[in-house]
């Protein structure tokens, strides 16, 4: 390994154990030490600066794709019947790893710092910053695992700190009950990932993702099986980026300290899922990626739909946070590669930015999250404002912003992804959701900022956050421009970004792969070498090429799908002022005449309702029958066994009592009875023997009278 | 002989270390109750640290189960020998010690307990002499069945203990103690009774040559009965996968399976946890149930690998209903102790589910979650004993915000609950991995039903932290001092284990793994052979 790659990756081994070092003085010496806050905050910062570092070496001065470090963790040997069972684990880096560590470390020192002002006088203020130094540690662990068993471990570890953190002010019943949902609801995913997992190890007996590669590549691996293994490890996606059907607990988890849902529910652990799906992207087959594209577009939908109606400042937050983790999952599903982890990306800055921009908010409003209560904060907290609808403009996709060059990606993607494979209900959705996300980023801003005060009280001591709070408003709103991706403000394309991050090739046999972007050139040579990468050597990712005919599509809707998103997303704009602004058009009013509709978007389809009724109720009362059956069938037949056997033991005592006792007893007595009869005869009286002896005679003769 | 102390071997002295103490503890007069628990103390941390020089001892490369050169620390001697007694004929009993990668771990794992159980056992107050006497003769009996390799000596030790843990639970028990002391009793019993016969039956069916005279003789010798050469062919268990072998091999499975508990033989197991004192609870899920599962892997699968191989599949379907159950059951208990034992119900099916996958993955993972489970209910059970010295209830509706009232009794919690959940970085986690890989290899769809048991887990233990310890504390509760020193002692060298191995198993694993493979090979190819030959 040339030293600058060794380098790198020691470095990359500090990024990921500082904040570790910073969670465990603060748990075990958190008192003794002098502003404890500070120290983990630095420990961030020092972070952040390292993966600028490896970032900036890694995608533009080094010419090696990837580097890895591989370990060999255990080695149980082989036995009868089973090949060998060894377990290698370590870390790589490569373009996309190297990027989302900057992500990682950027948004959790922001979040960091911000907290500074957010989290002052808090109960567990120390506490807080341990777990979210954690945090920061299992989520950089989930980045930079080479195989699946690591980021499987630290999927979970991230599982725990976000119950930790959603979890914070457990004094309220809302709160525990938010972060027991979170962790039990992506157990659901998990289990799914888990089974996901055992799949790829039985069939390649390995973790390592190039070695999973190889091994498909080889055709060791494939058929429904794979497809198979593909949706089950997306499941841990669905759980984790809160995708349809578990994206429940995404708007719950809000309890949290809202940096938290900055950090955790909005920039980083939910993006995990998709990072996860980008991971093992080259193994999934068409048929996982349509489910993919499928499950996406559907939470996108749904997620946009219920966020138009809340009016906790918070919850309209989350959903779309779950709507854009929907973009980009469906951005993966549709084959547009780049453009999912480009979204995610650009995501992580406006979110964690719209995130602390509500927080600065919730700040002045001293914990005021209802935006009814809200009105006129534009002129009291100028700074937030202005972020907020930077934020705001890249979320919607208007053009001059980082939104606009991922989201249109996206949606070309979608068109084109749609127009080759007749699935044309995708991109249909995905033009659609860019409506409605206008819609409900201005309807916020305009109750939030806009207007007269509702809640005068609350609004005479609002006041701009103090600077702790706005500078990282200030640095993601620049963040979300788009010259820090690409310096042509409409084609991202040429931009550093987009060359950095190219679509890995497919590996799983070319009848189960989409057919127009395929690598094509893995011949079976390759596949040859590939399989030998099972013994040793590394397996090579290659990037996908795309056919002429893709190509040839995605020239032709670039422009039209560039206008018909943008008019979307001005209507949609232009909707909010509308309605909430110039009050032309009565929201109050429009909601009682599709009153049904409003009733089912605003109680979020009713999954709550459906899953209590269902996996919850179910679940419950079978473990409450269950636990009657245990008490009183199994163990009834145990104590019936008892019983019966007490039972019988009593019966065969009066047996032995009254029949066989009584046996002896009575034999006793008829011996006396006998003897008291005989007697009689015996009286010493002569003559009486006399008579006995001739009766005697008499019978002796009347028996023996034939002989 | 090399490994002795005083010219007697280190398995009889950690074996018969607690005997002395009983001794010295009858000896103490009545009413002097430290000197007890001082002696008690110092026999267990004098076990610890034989049990310490057995690991730093033990050669982890040799194999053990029925190869007589690869066990360790070997100690053989002839104990009853009788010429000729009636039809039983030469009666010869061996005593017969020896230990090999499956026997290590729960050596290690009974003198850790038994020295925590000794700290938890500190605030008897309750005739100490009985009880001390009682806890260090239960001890010596754990330790024997794992070290002893004569079927009738590992016999005699699995009664010896019976008897202590039934006036343990019958004498210092909650309120309904005599009725679960009698139920584990007379439930044991039955499985002994079954071991008892499967047992003469093996020795009437086993003849080796007696090495003093030539002649063939029968033997309790577990290693000769591993062998199908010295079974008599016109014997009861002679043959292959005959009719007597399966009844005996159920039999004996049956015995085990009361122990371990496996569905249906469990309901012995809640009333007695919730009846015993602390520390009796902490032996019970920690060291005793582990006996039934090294039963069946030290005697039932190698003295029957035909009958084996052929039950992999129904012992597997156990695994996963004691994983579903235990945990579907735990789930509505509103008892503290209830539902822990109903966690341990689920968490010994993982052992099950993983040793019956019969690879070095699963059989691994089961070993492993055997110890796992032992450390990690051990703290488990400690943490109910130390909110229930202050509350006097377990009713976990009765709790709530216990977090704010003893934040570091809450930390060590959390460690245990997180431990029991399988989170990365933690024991559990291990194990469960691998005996779930181990199943996914040989029985895929029951492995994938098994995993629902992953939500269940973490459904049940984050509903009972939340019910106890987050929330609003109850004003009934404000009093509630913090976890003390001594309670500190016992719990804070389990949590230092629970992390230890989660992060680096392989020092748990590597001295098991050349002993597993071995019994794994063995069952495969002296079951397969078997079953080809007939």
């Amino acid at each position: 390994m040339a030293s600058m790659e060794s380098l790198l990756i020691h470095l990359s081994l500090a990024v990921l154990f500082l904040p570790l070092a910073g969670f465990t003085l603060l748990i075990f010496f958190g008192k003794r030490i002098p502003r404890q806050d500070l120290v983990e905050t630095g420990l961030l910062f020092l972070a952040l600066a390292i993966s600028i570092y490896i970032m900036v070496q890694k995608v533009f001065f080094l010419g090696v794709p990837r580097i890895d470090m591989t370990f060999r963790w255990l080695d149980l040997g082989a036995v009868f019947g089973y090949p060998g069972f060894t377990i290698d684990l370590g870390i790589a880096i490569d373009n996309i790893t190297a990027i989302m560590l900057v992500v990682v470390t950027l948004i959790s020192s922001l979040v960091h710092l911000f907290s500074l002002g957010y989290m002052e006088g808090d109960v567990r203020y120390t506490r807080y910053y341990a777990y979210l130094g954690f945090f920061s540690f299992s989520m950089l662990g989930i980045v930079l695992s080479n195989n699946l068993l690591m980021m499987y471990a630290f999927w979970e570890l991230v599982g725990i700190s976000s119950y930790l953190l959603i979890g914070h002010w457990y004094e309220k019943k809302s709160a525990s009950d938010a972060g027991k949902k979170a962790f039990i609801v992506n157990r659901v995913g998990d289990v799914g990932f888990f089974i996901g997992i055992m799949i790829v190890f039985t069939q390649l007996h390995t973790f390592l993702l190039t070695k999973v590669f190889g091994g498909i590549a080889a055709g060791h691996l494939s058929g429904p099986l794979l497809t198979a293994a593909g949706i089950l490890i997306f499941c841990g996606a669905v759980g984790k980026s809160a995708q349809f059907p578990l994206h429940v607990w995404l708007p719950d988890a809000m309890e949290g300290p809202t940096p938290v849902s900055a950090l955790i529910h909005a920039a980083t652990m939910v993006a995990a899922g998709v990072y996860l799906v980008a991971r093992v992207y080259p193994m999934l087959t068409a048929g996982a990626l349509t489910v993919i594209a499928y499950i996406g577009a559907i939470t996108a939908f749904l997620a946009a739909t219920i966020a138009i109606t809340q009016n906790d400042i918070k919850k309209v937050l989350a959903y779309s946070t779950v709507s854009q983790l929907g973009y980009m999952v469906m951005a993966l599903g549709v084959g547009a590669f780049s453009a999912g982890f480009f979204h995610l990306v650009t995501h992580a800055a406006f979110k964690a930015g719209l995130f602390l921009g509500s927080g600065s908010v919730i700040y002045a409003m001293h914990h005021e999250q209802d935006m009814r209560k809200m009105g006129g904060l534009r002129k009291k907290m100028p700074i937030t404002y202005w972020s907020f609808v930077i934020f705001s403009l890249s979320i919607s996709g208007i053009p001059l912003t980082s939104g606009f060059l991922s989201k249109d990606n996206i949606l070309a993607g979608s068109l084109a992804y749609g127009i080759l494979t007749g699935n044309y209900l995708i991109p249909i959705i995905g033009y659609a959701v860019v409506f409605l996300t206008a819609a409900y980023m201005f309807r916020l801003i305009i109750m939030t900022f806009h207007g007269e005060p509702r809640d005068h009280h609350a609004y005479e001591h609002a006041k701009e956050s103090p600077k702790v709070m706005t500078i990282p408003l200030i640095v993601l709103a620049a963040l979300s421009i788009f010259v820090f991706y690409s310096f042509n403000p409409f084609n991202p394309d040429n931009g550093w970004f987009l060359r950095a991050v190219t679509q890995p090739a497919s590996v799983v046999p070319p009848a189960q792969s989409y057919g127009f972007n395929q690598p094509v050139n893995l011949s079976v040579a390759d596949s040859a070498s590939a399989g030998a990468s099972l013994a040793g050597a590394s397996f090579v990712e290659q990037p996908a090429v795309p056919t002429a005919e893709y190509h040839e599509v995605m020239e032709e809707i670039h422009y039209p799908g560039l206008a018909l998103s943008l008019t979307l997303a001005l209507l949609g704009i232009f909707m909010a002022f509308f309605v909430y602004e110039w009050k032309k058009l009565d929201a109050e009013k429009l909601k009682q005449r599709v009153l049904p509709v409003y009733n089912c978007l605003y109680n979020k389809w009713y999954f709550d309702e459906l899953y209590g009724a269902t996996a919850i109720a179910g679940t419950i009362m079978l473990s409450k029958s269950l636990a009657w059956f245990d008490s009183h069938v199994i163990d009834g037949v145990v104590n019936g066994a008892a019983s019966f056997t007490r039972l019988w033991s009593r019966l065969s005592g009066q047996f032995d009592h009254y029949v066989v006792d009584g046996l002896v007893n009575f034999s006793a007595w008829f011996t006396g009875f006998l003897g008291r009869g005989v007697r009689k005869v015996q009286n010493g009286k002569v003559q009486t023997y006399i008579v006995f002896a001739l009766l005697g005679v008499i019978v002796i003769f009347y028996v023996f009278r034939q002989f | 002989m090399q490994y002795q102390f005083l010219g007697i071997g280190y398995l009889t002295w950690i074996t018969f270390l607690p005997i002395v103490g009983m001794i010295v503890v009858l000896l103490i007069p009545r009413g002097n109750a430290n000197s007890m628990k001082w002696t008690a103390l110092a026999v267990t941390v004098l076990q610890l640290v034989v049990a310490g020089l057995i690991w730093m001892n033990f050669k982890p490369a040799l194999t053990g189960i029925n190869d007589p050169s690869g066990f360790q620390f070997i100690e053989k001697a002839k104990w009853i020998d009788l010429p000729g007694v009636a039809w039983f004929g030469h009666v010869s009993i061996d005593y017969f010690l020896g230990i090999d990668g499956l026997s290590l771990p729960m050596i290690v794992l009974t003198a850790l307990i038994s020295f925590v159980g000794v700290i938890a056992s500190w605030n008897i107050n309750k005739s100490q002499k009985g009880y001390f006497a009682l806890y260090l003769l239960l001890d010596t009996g754990m330790m024997g069945v794992f070290v002893a390799l004569d079927m009738f000596l590992f016999y005699v030790f699995w009664e010896i203990m019976l008897l202590p843990m039934y006036f343990l639970i019958g004498i210092w028990g909650g309120p309904r103690r005599e009725y679960a002391a009698i139920k584990f009793f007379l439930y044991t019993l039955f499985g002994s009774v079954l071991i008892l016969l499967v047992m003469l039956a093996l020795y009437f069916s086993v003849s080796i040559k007696d090495p003093a005279t030539g002649q063939m003789m029968h033997t309790f010798d577990m290693l000769a009965m591993m062998n199908p050469q010295n079974y008599d062919p016109n014997s009861l268990l002679g043959g292959i996968g005959t009719y007597w072998r399966y009844v005996a091999f159920i039999a004996l499975f049956i015995g085990f399976a009361i122990k371990v508990p496996i569905f249906p033989f469990h309901t012995w197991l809640p009333d007695a946890h919730v009846e015993a004192p602390t520390a009796i609870s902490v032996i019970l899920a920690g060291v005793l149930l582990k006996m039934g599962t090294y039963g069946l892997l030290r005697i039932s699968f190698p003295i029957f690998p035909d009958i084996m191989l052929k039950s992999a599949y129904p012992l597997a379907i156990l695994g996963f209903i004691n994983i579903v159950y235990g945990a579907l059951c735990a789930m509505a208990q509103t008892d503290f102790k209830k539902m822990i034992a109903y966690s341990s119900i689920s968490h010994m099916g993982v052992v099950l589910l993983g040793i019956s996958a019969l690879n070095s993955q699963g059989m691994a993972g089961g070993v492993f979650q055997m110890f796992n489970h032992g450390v990690v209910t051990a703290m488990l059970f400690l943490i109910v004993g130390v909110i229930y010295d202050r509350a006097h209830t377990r009713d976990m509706n009765s709790f709530g915000g216990l977090a704010n009232q003893m934040p570091v009794y809450t930390g060590i919690m959390t460690v245990a609950f997180f431990a029991a959940i399988g989170l990365p970085g933690l024991n559990e986690f291990v194990s469960e991995l691998f005996s779930y890989l181990g199943a996914f290899a040989a029985f895929r769809w029951v492995a994938i039903f098994s995993s629902i048991g992953i939500v269940l887990t973490a459904g049940y233990m984050l509903w009972a932290l939340q019910r106890v310890f987050l929330g609003q504390l109850p004003d009934k509760w404000k009093g509630l001092p913090d976890i003390n020193g001594r309670e500190l002692v016992a719990l804070v060298p389990l949590m230092v284990v629970v992390i230890l191995l989660g992060v680096l198993p392989s020092i748990m694993l590597h001295p098991m793994n050349a002993t597993l493979n071995h019994l794994v090979n063995f069952v495969h190819s002296v079951g397969a052979g078997m079953t080809a030959a007939k």
